[in-house]
């Protein structure tokens, strides 16, 4: 992974409260996975922000290497890599998640 | 090329011993499996830290020639 790519994706994960990084938009997802993920946040009312990979071979490539995670969807909160989506419906199923989004001050979704 | 549930299995056991390891065929498809890891390793480490162990364990093929793996993990 590039330097530049390390910086950006550190960039964006410090700027959103919640990312989701995901194939597709949280309205058209493009992988089941990721579908899943949207799914999970959205029940839980908190506003996110995603990034597309697939719009962005750079973040793509690095995002696995920065996070130490082969795949996609990847959550942060407050910069806190917490997991993909086997670990977020497992967090969600025990109430982990939304008791970790409450501690960390998420915006609810307008 | 999809995997066999076997070969996942022996790639987790090679990397952690003691794993106890249920793999589920979702789809009948020999590609979209579950598996269930459960390890003494695993005490005292996070979901993303025995997720690692794992996908470590797999090396490098989580991703790759395994794209649909849902997995979970505990500690023994």
């Amino acid at each position: 992974m590039t330097d530049a790519a390390q910086a950006r994706i550190a960039e964006l994960v410090q700027r959103s409260d919640v990312l989701l990084f995901m194939k597709g938009s949280p309205l058209f997802p493009q992988c089941g996975f990721s579908s899943r993920a949207v799914a999970i946040l959205q029940h839980l009312g908190v506003e996110f922000d995603s990034v597309d990979v697939l719009q962005d071979q750079e973040v793509r490539q690095g995002i696995k290497a920065f996070s130490d995670w082969p795949t996609i969807p990847q959550l942060y909160v407050k910069g806190e890599f917490v997991g993909g989506s086997d670990i977020m419906m497992e967090m969600y199923e025990s109430g982990e998640l939304s008791q970790l989004l409450a501690e960390q001050g998420a915006t609810p979704a307008a | 090329m999809p995997m066999a549930a076997d070969d996942i299995r022996a790639l987790i056991v090679a990397g952690i011993p003691d794993a106890r390891v249920e793999i589920t065929d979702l789809a009948g498809d020999g590609d979209h499996y579950s598996a269930r890891v459960v390890s003494k390793s695993f005490s005292g480490l996070s979901r993303v830290k025995q997720h690692q162990a794992v996908y470590a364990a797999l090396g490098g093929r989580m991703g790759g020639v395994l794209h649909a793996l849902q997995l979970t993990t505990a500690a023994e």
